[in-house]
């Protein structure tokens, strides 16, 4: 029987094979000083890795025997707004069903509260299957990540009453953009008011774009100080459906997720409670989040890439003109080749950022019961700087390949793609979002680009560099260090013509470089401790990478402040 | 209220995916060249029973499964989906059972179990499809049985009464029948519910004693003295106070002379009611026809 986690053993080795991965099971499993109080609790580093790897494999299962064969009939039918609320397209229901009854939620929360107590990673492999299988789908599925915000910045009442239920599977949606707030937050009108007489806030307003906005517990950005204008009159709230008080007025009719409902809002004294401090609403929580979620679509774009990739390969070998399959065609090869490695390069990047973050974050959840030593507290630093480097590079990057990936995907087709019949017309529209949502591609951009210039990346890779191959890969590593030299000679190239403006304009570029310069230097790392895997796809992305660095560099050193004249405006 | 259900699984080779090599010289099944999985309607029998756990709390399911040692590993597969208990017939004794012996000696097992309200399993398993298994035990157990069940409608625990629908040529039908009883669930009941991420955490390393490496068994016996759920038990022929002449190559009348493909050429079928008349009739038409006998 089909199993996405089985069929796909690149997973599984993104999964386990790092060395951070013990830290980042070390840290979260506590020194595995809960083993007694839970019975499903690890008793060591390698027990903990065959938890993760048999839970990925029941969910591959779903994903390959519920989730995906449901997908046609999700995209087909969506969902529906029915007297104000939402009602899901029937199938979804189903993979809700199934994944419920798994115990696939709460996945990353603590068992003290009935979660599965996994690292970011391990819920990453889970995310991007499932997302393999039904993109839509996957945003009600892993909205269970905003538990991390309300867990991180709640009180310890508000855990013990919202967590739980999160585990036991009910759904969650972030209630941020508004008509006149989209990238912009900080414009959010959204009012709060707090009632001296019933002691509790109430929500009035709007909310539009809201993913899976009849969830069962909202995370709010509203306005809780009156007067103000910008995001420091901001607070986060949180919004218990039981409560009543939301409605859902339409439903959007979206190009593609249809099996995700996006939906307007309206606040009609929805009652409420603030989640954390006043005023630290968008500053600090809402980032929190979004970083969150950022990775998730990360997971998502790595998902789209990979069913893309399936579906192509899968018809170029079964599909015959001129009498042979088409996948014989130069044409045809390259294409494929290209789909592979720019996946199996944007998934090394994906899970090197969860790793990040998960050292990070369990190491801010063990200062929540104790004090720090001096080590853990620079450890903590170090990996918080790296995963907000990598964040928005791998959200970014892979968002744009899954647009790449799901375009070839279609050409690969030929005609055929292009009728509705075939899954990649579904992945391609799927895939159109993944640039858009949580941040723009351009948005990625500007919070990459201080990690551009101050030097995140370019350490990063140097740390890279440094690490020893397997002899058969010495001269890819050669090639990837002539690109790391490039992409660092035009940073200073940039940044000497001491103009924030021409940054901006040459910051795709850069971003771009470094997403290519960092994927590179991780195949190569991946190609060298399993051939059999990644060895040509390192060899086929170092092709493609050189070029797009090459590129991007004439494009960058052809500039300077005079020419931006000719992009102003249009 | 609650209930105790058993749930009987069978571990088969996957005839669903045969290749060339899926058969001996001799007619029999490769059971080496095919991989071993859950009997596919055992499944939908443990979904029946799941269902009724969700609805009347407390209750209790205990799988009991009849094979080679391996075959804990369906009681394992029920443990993650949310059984309770699971049984692991096996012994060399037993080997070469057809459906008589299999069904004396699990219908042995069951009495061992005891108490049951409500017996669930496969209608038949797709090694042999025979269908045979369940009836024979609800016989040997003076049991009321429902067969091709579909559905367990509603389970009412006063009155000890269940209403089933079932499948029927042409249709479905919805019976009423005593507790306790034997239900053979059919392949188009609901599929069961998958794997559970925190059961399949608690019971991956619960294991049989024949399953047990010699030299592991240290290690197995400080593992199941903390946490005792991790041992499924395992029964012998002795166990179950099985008579030696009804099980196994000695219980077992049937012998396969050959092995023939068959291609059905009859247009017309009989139906015939559950009448022993009819019954008796049918018997009496095949033994003269040298069919049976």
């Amino acid at each position: 029987m089909a199993n996405f986690y089985t069929d796909h053993p690149e997973i599984k080795f993104n999964l386990e094979s790092s060395p951070l991965m013990n830290r980042i099971v070390e840290l979260r499993e506590n020194g595995f000083a809960n083993e007694e109080k839970s019975d499903y609790a690890p008793a060591d580093y390698a027990d903990a890795i065959d938890n993760y790897n048999k839970v990925c494999e029941l969910a591959g299962d779903i994903v390959s025997n519920v989730i995906a064969p449901n997908a046609e009939a999700v995209d087909a039918e969506g969902p529906h707004c029915e007297n104000g609320r939402v009602r899901y397209a029937s199938k979804t229901y189903e993979n809700l069903e199934a994944t419920v009854k798994a115990g696939l939620c709460g996945v990353t929360m603590p068992r003290r509260f009935g979660g599965l107590n996994f690292p970011v990673t391990a819920y990453t492999a889970i995310n991007e299957m499932i997302a393999a299988g039904d993109a839509g789908f996957e945003n009600i599925w892993s909205l269970q990540d905003c538990i991390e915000t309300l867990y991180e910045f709640g009180d310890e009442d508000q855990r013990s009453r919202f967590v739980p239920r999160i585990c036991a599977g009910e759904t969650m949606s972030m209630d941020l953009t508004e008509p006149d707030a989209g990238s912009d937050l900080q414009r959010v009108m959204l009012k709060a008011t707090y009632s001296e007489a019933d002691k509790c806030w109430y929500l009035n307003g709007v909310k539009r774009f809201i993913t899976n906005g009849d969830s069962d517990i909202h995370l709010v950005l509203a306005r809780s100080e009156e007067g103000t204008k910008d995001g420091r009159g901001l607070s986060m709230f949180i919004y218990d459906k039981r409560d009543g008080g939301v409605d859902v007025r339409r439903i959007e009719n979206k190009m593609g997720i249809h099996g995700s409902p996006t939906c307007e809002l309206v606040y009609k004294n929805a009652k409420a409670e603030l989640c954390g401090r006043r005023k630290f609403g968008l500053i600090k929580y809402v980032m929190a989040l979004m970083n969150g979620a950022r990775l998730g679509i990360a997971a998502q774009a790595v998902g789209i890439s990979q069913a893309s990739y399936d579906e192509a390969l899968a018809y170029a070998k079964d599909r015959k003109q001129f009498n042979q399959a088409i996948i014989n065609f130069p044409g045809v090869y390259e294409m494929l080749s290209n789909m592979k490695a720019r996946l199996d390069a944007g998934r090394a990047l994906l899970y090197q950022t969860a790793r990040y973050v998960d050292i990070y974050k369990s190491l801010e959840d063990i200062e929540r019961t104790r004090k720090l030593t001096d080590e853990e507290k620079a450890e903590l630093k170090l990996y918080n700087k790296l995963a907000s480097a990598g964040t928005p590079l791998t959200k970014g990057m892979n968002a744009e390949y899954s647009n790449i990936n799901s375009y070839d995907s279609i050409q690969v087709h030929g005609g055929s793609g292009y009728m509705l019949e075939y899954a990649c017309q579904r992945l391609y529209r799927d895939a159109r979002i993944t640039s858009i949502y949580e941040g723009t591609t351009q948005l990625q951009v500007v919070a990459a680009l201080p990690h551009i210039t101050t030097g995140t990346y370019t350490s990063m890779l140097d740390e890279l560099e440094a690490a020893a191959v397997a002899p058969e890969f010495e001269s890819l590593k050669a090639r990837a260090k002539a690109m790391d030299d490039k992409f660092k000679a035009a940073i200073d190239y940039v940044k000497a013509a001491e103009n924030n403006e021409f940054l901006d304009l040459c910051s795709r570029r850069l971003y771009e470089m470094a997403g290519n310069c960092v994927m590179a230097q991780l195949l190569i790392r991946d190609a060298s401790a399993n051939a059999e895997l990644f060895g040509k796809s390192a060899k086929v992305y170092l092709n493609l990478a050189e070029a797009e660095v090459a590129k991007h560099y004439n494009f960058v050193k052809s500039l300077d402040v005079e020419a931006m004249e000719s992009y102003r405006k249009a | 209220m609650s209930l105790k259900i058993v749930v009987l699984a069978k571990q088969v080779p996957d005839t669903r995916n045969v290749g060339p090599d899926a058969m001996t010289e001799q007619g029999t099944i490769n059971r080496a060249a095919l991989p071993a999985v859950f009997n596919p309607e055992d499944l939908n029998a443990l979904e029946q029973a799941l269902r009724l756990k969700d609805q009347f709390p407390g209750s209790t399911i205990s799988v009991v499964t009849m094979g080679l040692p391996k075959s804990a590993e369906v009681v394992r597969e029920s443990l993650y989906r949310g059984a309770d208990e699971g049984f692991v017939v096996t012994d060399r004794t037993l080997g070469g059972a057809d459906t008589l012996a299999t069904s004396y000696t699990l219908a042995q097992a069951i009495k061992k179990v005891g108490n049951y309200d409500i017996i669930l399993c496969g209608r038949q398993a797709i090694d042999g499809d025979t269908a045979q298994v369940g009836p024979q035990i609800a016989q040997k157990l003076g049991l009321t049985q429902v067969t091709y069940a579909e559905e367990i409608l509603s389970l009412d625990e006063k009155a000890r009464k269940v209403v089933i629908r079932r499948l029927i040529d042409g249709g479905v039908e919805t019976v009423e029948a005593p507790l306790p009883l034997v239900v053979t669930v059919n392949g188009s009941a609901a599929p069961c519910r998958p794997r559970n991420a925190k059961r399949v955490m608690k019971y991956k390393n619960a294991t049989a004693v024949a399953e047990r490496a010699p030299e592991a068994a240290e290690k197995y016996a400080a593992l199941i003295a903390e946490k005792p759920y991790l041992n499924i038990a395992q029964w012998g022929a002795a166990d179950i106070e099985a008579d030696p002449a009804q099980i196994g190559k000695a219980g077992s009348p049937t012998n396969v002379k050959a092995v023939k493909n068959i291609v059905f050429k009859a247009k017309e079928s009989r139906t015939l009611t559950a009448s022993d008349e009819d019954v008796e009739g049918l018997i009496k038409e095949l033994l003269e026809g040298k069919i049976i006998g």
